[in-house]
């Protein structure tokens, strides 16, 4: 009876997250973009929900709530599910819509769209060779398996990510990287910007007069395409065509300067917001917790390089460490265990809402960033994929944080990987890219001042 | 050669719809064999007879400027692309006829390119809704063309030709329907073909023959004299 209602409850959840991920996928990804394919708009809110169920289960599980075997069950269940969609249903459609957009393998898309999830599985599997993630006695087609290779995947994605995170939200919150922009520098570029477009405009005029002429007077310009018509138009051209052609080359290379210009303005104006943006009240505040997240960011890379160095992984979580400080040294006495709860639950909770905060924002800014409309299928999908394999990886990571009490869950279920192993990979990635995105940025930073500041 | 008139015409719409093959075709009479993204603004230019075929004809250089980016940019890039907006003849706009979306995006594409003329005489315009009115006062000529023709499928052609025909009446302009891959919509002769001299003519006697105080736009009076003269270029 009490199963009953448990998976009644997970049920409703479950609904919930499926429309909270589908009115997301509406309002904030696709906005530009029809909905043709509502096959895309199913998978993804599906993965949305699912992954959520998860933490979900976590949370249910420091509480208390439920039943203790439902819970099991729901969990096994939901990762079974989780990993059906990641490893067959996603990679399988990503496929199908990409040769689905080659307008000469449309015919036999199944077959194609097979071959290729075939090909995906091969490199899946090959990734486990390298890493010592398993015991040998697993079998081949066991959860150990799929989750492991899962797991690689998406610790890589959030320590990269976290590393990105860590150095550019300093370096975006605080005004002292702002470089000085007045409007003479806007106007300069601008101008210079425009006396390009009228540069290209000109020899423009003339290819086009040059054309009507050639047009009128019967001749056909054919430009040079492919080897033969190089080799073609070296022995056999109306002087006509040859004159276009060159002219045309100076046309490319004026039209590259404009692109840059363009870029550079937009640049500039980005700039100038920001620096009147820093003046506000939201800005100084910004600025305020920049500097409180570059000391955050030192402190954290710091602890991953003294990690690996000492080859040290943490055995108590934060939370239980935090209470054994307040009662040794503080002596403060207070009931350990009802505390270590609540606290370890509020811990928890806001991992979990700022991860998947973070997580969706920035998706949302990379979808707009790269997703044109013939590519916004395959885009979306791939991001779904990402985030599915993000929150599989997020639950094993945060067993760390979670009292030993609370942990045997998801050991239980995960099974026997070398959970270990997956802190100590986070912490090289993690540091790897904090480090390259300070080079980064670094060089960047170094190289825009210079581009300005030429005549 | 670079000593006939000009004028200059801006191409707008969502990115992806077609706006560099539709360029591209129009002044090179060739379809775009490898279409790419468009930064910033890329620019060609159309020989266009005015008046042909009539003791009048005259040729002038139409400069088609094809604007990318989406409705949805930055801010820095809209205060960019709006430098592109100056001292602007007429106005295609492009929207893809399998996209729903981009048919809606056009009001606000048309509201950013004609905000810029009008900002000079301290009208302020409100948070970008579309509003019959502000069209019913523009100058500027407009055009509206629909792409990827061929990727609608038969049953579906009449609704959506009814769609866009109501666009193009709000907008007050003609509307062209045609896929860019192929030259045929566009061969001489063709209604399209007519329309589309019929919208550079118009675009073209605005620009050099209505200079008795017509000709800057946001000039007060503009209303005196818009409401007549509208009345005698209406060709039908």
């Amino acid at each position: 009876m009490s199963f009953l209602i448990d998976s009644s409850i997970m049920i409703t959840s479950q609904i919930l997250f499926f429309g909270f991920g589908w009115l997301f996928f509406m309002r904030q990804l696709f906005k530009d973009y029809e909905v043709r394919q509502y096959v895309v708009q199913v998978i993804f809110s599906v993965t949305f929900a699912f992954s959520c169920t998860m933490f979900e289960l976590i949370i249910f599980e420091i509480l208390g709530v439920l039943n203790s075997s439902s819970r099991y069950f729901h969990w096994k269940m939901n990762l079974c599910v989780i990993l059906l969609i990641l490893v067959f249903m996603v990679p399988f459609y990503i496929g199908y819509f990409i040769v689905s957009n080659i307008r000469l393998l449309h015919k036999q898309r199944l077959l194609f769209s097979c071959l290729l999830w075939l090909t995906f599985m091969y490199f899946f599997w090959k990734l486990g060779d390298p890493f010592p993630i398993l015991s040998p006695k697993h079998g081949i087609l066991s959860i150990e398996q799929l989750i492991s290779r899962v797991g690689v995947i998406g610790v890589t994605l959030m320590a990269l990510l976290s590393g990105f995170g860590a150095v550019n939200c300093p370096y975006t919150y605080m005004s002292y990287f702002l470089r000085n922009v007045t409007d003479t520098d806007i106007l300069a570029l601008e101008r210079r910007l425009l006396q390009t477009m009228d540069m290209i405009i000109s020899k423009k005029k003339r290819m086009a007069m040059t054309r009507r002429t050639m047009f009128q007077k019967g001749e056909v310009h054919n430009r040079p395409s492919g080897f033969w018509g190089m080799i073609k138009s070296v022995t056999t051209s109306a002087p006509g065509s040859e004159n276009l052609t060159l002219i045309q080359q100076e046309v490319d290379a004026l039209e590259e300067l404009s692109r840059q210009l363009f870029l550079e303005t937009a640049d500039l104006y980005a700039t100038k917001e920001r620096i009147e943006y820093s003046k506000t009240f939201k800005g100084k505040y910004f600025n305020f917790l920049g500097y409180f997240f570059s000391i955050y960011c030192v402190w954290k890379i710091f602890m991953a390089t003294i990690n690996i160095v000492f080859d040290r992984v943490g055995k108590t979580d934060p939370v239980t460490r935090g209470i054994e400080i307040t009662v040794n040294y503080l002596g403060i006495q207070f009931d350990v265990k009802f505390w270590s709860q609540h606290i370890s639950f509020i811990l928890v909770g806001i991992i979990i809402v700022t991860s998947i905060r973070g997580l969706l924002i920035t998706l949302t800014k990379f979808f707009y960033a790269i997703s044109s409309s013939k590519s916004s299928n395959v885009i979306v999908l791939l991001l779904a994929q990402i985030m599915g394999m993000y929150f599989v990886s997020s639950v094993l990571l945060i067993r760390m944080s979670m009292p030993l009490e609370y942990r045997t869950i998801i050991t239980e279920v995960l099974g026997e990987l070398q959970f270990n192993f997956y802190h100590r990979w986070f912490d090289v990635i993690f540091l790897v890219s904090a480090l390259s995105s300070i080079l980064f940025l670094y060089l960047a930073h170094k190289q825009a001042p210079e581009k300005h500041m030429a005549p | 050669m670079a000593s006939l008139d000009r004028v200059k015409v801006l191409v707008l719409g969502d990115s992806g719809v077609g706006k560099s093959s539709l360029v591209h075709l129009l002044c090179q009479n060739q379809v775009l064999g490898n279409p790419s993204w468009t930064v910033g603004c890329s620019v060609d230019v159309r020989v266009h007879d005015y008046k042909e075929g009539t003791p009048e004809e005259k040729t002038y250089y139409i400069e088609l400027w094809d604007v990318g980016g989406s409705v949805g940019s930055a801010s820095s890039v809209k205060s960019t692309r709006a430098v592109f907006y100056n001292s602007v003849n007429g106005i295609i706009l492009v929207h893809d006829l399998t996209n729903k979306k981009s048919s809606q995006n056009l009001y606000r594409w048309s509201l950013e390119a004609l905000n810029r003329d009008l900002v000079p005489t301290g009208v302020l315009v409100t948070n970008g809704d579309y509003d019959r009115e502000q069209f019913a006062d523009n100058q500027i000529p407009l055009l509206v063309i629909g792409t990827k023709l061929d990727q609608i499928h038969e049953n579906k052609r009449h609704e959506v030709l009814t769609r866009t025909a109501f666009l193009a009446e709000d907008f007050n302009a003609e509307e062209i329907n045609l896929d860019c891959t192929n030259p045929r919509y566009l061969a001489a002769g063709s209604s399209n073909a007519v329309k589309l001299s019929r919208f550079f003519d118009k675009v073209i006697e605005k620009r050099y023959f209505l200079r008795d105080g017509n000709q800057i736009p946001g000039f007060p009076d503009r209303k005196r004299f818009g409401g007549g003269t509208l009345k005698s270029l209406h060709y039908d």
